[in-house]
């Protein structure tokens, strides 16, 4: 290493923390093109591209780094889309730290290439520009169907349009996205660059049927027969509960619930949209993954006074992604780590009025290998709070796994799937949280991707 | 787009609308319901079918107008469509020979009871219906449900039609009579508490069909949440039919006044842009 390399990545300005809480916009502006060119030259381009081994969705990432560097934006949003039909979405939610930028050589000295920021940097500027459809490969006459018009079932439609392939999806709600609409709020995910994105998806000849639950609307035995192959990436949308007593109360939400009417219903439009949320002065969170994160922010920028989190191991064990955990604290969140919640407690009309928790400590590891957390007896205390949001993760949704004939299912209710897609019966593949259980958009998006090469395979193989 | 293809008022407040969604007809069993979108703005509301059509590809659905969205879809008219018609959702009716079944609608909520009589009697049930309401108008499809029924009986609170008082009254001196295998109760949520408070006295089994706040309809956001038997049930996805005796309707109550006060913003803003 003879050049003098900056060892930290540039900064993304974004919006201060006062501000922002007072508004549902973005809160990173992204890079300048100085800026990226700058932080793109930081890539040492490795010849053993450590960074690609991090990549569920396979990006050539030196590659397109390098066009950067060279100010060759055209051609490094070209080497991106290759792979990555979405990367406006990944390049603001995915969790690069455990991934590309996890494995970045760089890391020996200091911090690892921006790979994250360059890669959103990339998908804005190419938006902004007019998107350019590649070149798409003869129609093999042949049809796949997709359930879910989530990242997963996203991604896999669009790769096989790009393979020739004639693609319906199929999606149960009024819009596309999936999590990426109902769950990720405007101030991380802006809903203008999802559509953006699957206006892509739908100009490489992917047609989307919105108000269709497969399941109830239409089987997926009727699909297997109209189609030559079915992709399922219903994803993970029934919300795990607490069970503690009080959960029923008015003013406890599920995270889903309360997220899908601010995000995809725009309840923090009401009364201009019809869909309206209750907010209470105090707010409290349970939870400390990403989807907590953003309910304890949108809490606050619905006007809450207070916004608490609280999760029952300690801070090192949150699953949040550290940028997340950073935002929500510079944006005055309060953490309760090692507390979990007992009860709720209502008034007579049944609005919930507090919540008691109880201290937790960490014990031995258990199956996840994280400490397992231990009631403290008689610590519980009370806290005021005229809303709570339960966040305490997903499972698969189980309209489609109970009705298909023949289909192995987990004993979570996720559909039992292999690695690209296959599940027990022939010609129908699964992939996203739908099979894994509850994981990360990115994860999702790979796995329509391998799901989308599996079904090539078998589809030829047919002939 | 989903269009409207026939509208009847019913009374002052009740109407009636056959909406073209052949998929759905395709796949409606009674007990079953929609979720509707009116406007790219407007919200999700659930309604459970009254009527489907196979051949004509129409869901019929009847709907009091309680709040904006009921009262802004009221307003719509033939050759209007809908933005969003998703179903049919959740568990069908269990459709089976029972013996004898008491069915008991009441106000609006004799709508969807109609297809639940009519498959019941069609399996081979002495079905005994029961309807009532606060006043005689304000009774929905009378002759519909009474040419499927053996027994047929109607109760008005302020006696304008068929005995004055309660449907409960009514299911208590049938009750007294006959070896009941079953009742079906749809109605308001203090009409189901009583009539199942009322069976369980007698041990009869008793089905209520619940309709809960919905956001999505497909198990995902919860808010239909209602504890049956002490556990969490969605109505969305494991009802909207529960055991009568295990529901808690207290709770059921509280979580549909959740957000009684932004329904009146919402009606106050609607009635303003009428002006």
């Amino acid at each position: 290493m003879a050049r003098n390399i900056r060892k930290t990545k540039h900064e993304m300005p974004e919006q201060l923390p006062l501000e922002r809480i007072k508004n549902f916009q973005e809160v990173p502006y992204g890079y300048s093109k100085e800026i990226a060119i700058e932080e793109a030259k930081r890539c040492l381009q490795c010849k053993n591209k450590p960074c690609m081994k991090g990549c569920p969705v396979e990006i050539d990432i030196p590659g397109f780094i390098n066009c950067v560097a060279q100010g060759d934006f055209d051609k490094a949003a070209e080497v991106i889309k290759a792979k990555n039909n979405l990367p406006a979405v990944s390049g603001r939610v995915c969790p690069y730290e455990s991934q590309c930028e996890g494995e970045c050589t760089l890391k020996k000295i200091g911090e690892p290439v921006g790979i994250g920021r360059l890669e959103r940097f990339i998908a804005d500027y190419e938006r902004e520009k007019g998107v350019e459809l590649p070149k798409k490969a003869k129609s093999t006459g042949k049809k796949v169907a997709v359930v879910g018009a989530g990242p997963a079932g996203l991604t896999c439609a669009g790769d096989l349009a790009k393979m020739g392939y004639a693609v319906t999806v199929f999606e149960a709600l009024h819009a596309p996205g999936g999590v990426l609409m109902y769950g990720i709020p405007e101030f991380r995910l802006p809903k203008h660059i999802v559509e953006a994105e699957v206006d892509y998806i739908k100009k490489l000849g992917v047609e989307i049927n919105y108000d269709v639950v497969i399941g109830k609307t239409i089987t997926v035995d009727e699909l297997l027969n109209e189609f030559d192959a079915v992709f399922i990436g219903t994803g993970a949308g029934l919300p795990n509960w607490l069970n503690v007593p009080g959960e029923n109360l008015d003013g406890v939400y599920s995270a889903n619930e309360f997220l899908t009417r601010v995000n995809m219903m725009k309840a923090y439009q009401f009364p201009d949209y019809d869909t309206p949320v209750q907010i209470g002065k105090r707010v409290v969170t349970i939870g400390a993954g990403n989807v907590a994160m953003d309910c304890a922010r949108t809490a606050l920028r619905l006007r809450a006074k207070s916004s608490f989190i609280v999760y029952r191991r300690s801070k090192e064990e949150a699953p949040a992604r550290k940028e997340e955990l950073h935002h929500a604290e510079e944006e005055g969140i309060k953490f309760y780590f090692l507390a979990a919640p007992t009860r709720f407690i209502g008034d007579e009309q049944g609005k919930v009025t507090g919540m008691e928790y109880i201290q937790m400590k960490l014990g031995e590891p258990d199956e996840s290998g994280r400490r397992k957390p231990i009631p403290v007896p008689h610590s519980e205390s009370v806290m005021q709070i005229g809303t709570a949001i339960v966040a305490i993760g997903q499972s698969p949704n189980p309209l489609i796994p109970h009705t298909v004939k023949g289909l192995q299912v987990g004993k979570h209710g996720n559909i039992i799937a292999d690695d690209d897609g296959r599940t027990s019966v022939p010609g129908l593949f699964a992939g996203g949280d739908i099979a894994t259980g509850a994981a990360t958009v990115i994860l999702a998006m790979g796995a329509g991707k391998r799901a989308a090469r599996a079904i090539d395979q078998y589809i030829k193989s047919k002939k | 787009m989903y269009p409207i293809i026939e509208k009847k008022v019913l009374s002052e407040n009740v109407k009636l609308m056959k909406i073209k969604a052949p998929l759905i007809a395709n796949k409606a069993q009674p007990g079953q319901f929609i979720i509707l979108r009116i406007d790219e703005k407007g919200e999700r509301i659930p309604l459970t079918i009254a009527d489907f059509d196979r051949k004509k590809g129409t869901i019929t659905i009847i709907f009091l107008e309680v709040g904006k969205t009921t009262k802004q879809l009221g307003t719509l008219n033939v050759g209007d469509s809908l933005e969003n018609f998703v179903g049919p959702l959740g568990m069908p009716s269990e459709v089976k020979k029972y013996g004898t079944v008491v069915c008991v609608g009441g106000g609006v909520g004799i709508a969807p009871l109609y297809p639940i009589v009519k498959a019941l009697k069609e399996t081979g049930n002495y079905v005994i219906s029961v309807l009532g309401a606060k006043t005689k108008s304000l009774l929905l499809l009378e002759k519909e449900i009474e040419g499927f029924s053996d027994e047929f009986y109607i109760a008005t609170d302020d006696g304008s039609k068929g005995q004055k008082g309660f449907v409960s009254d009514v299911l208590q001196q049938i009750i007294e009579k006959k070896k009941i295998d079953l009742v079906m109760a749809i109605g308001p949520i203090i009409m189901m508490k009583v009539v199942s408070d009322l069976t369980r006295k007698y041990n009869i089994k008793t089905l209520v069909s619940l309709n809960p706040i919905m956001v999505d309809g497909t198990g995902m956001c919860g808010g239909c949440r209602v504890s049956v038997g002490g556990k969490i049930r969605f109505a969305c996805v494991h009802g909207p039919e529960f055991d009568g005796h295990q529901v808690d309707f207290g709770n059921l109550m509280i979580r549909n006044r959740r957000f009684v006060r932004d329904e009146g913003i919402a009606i106050k803003k609607h009635m303003d842009e009428q002006w």
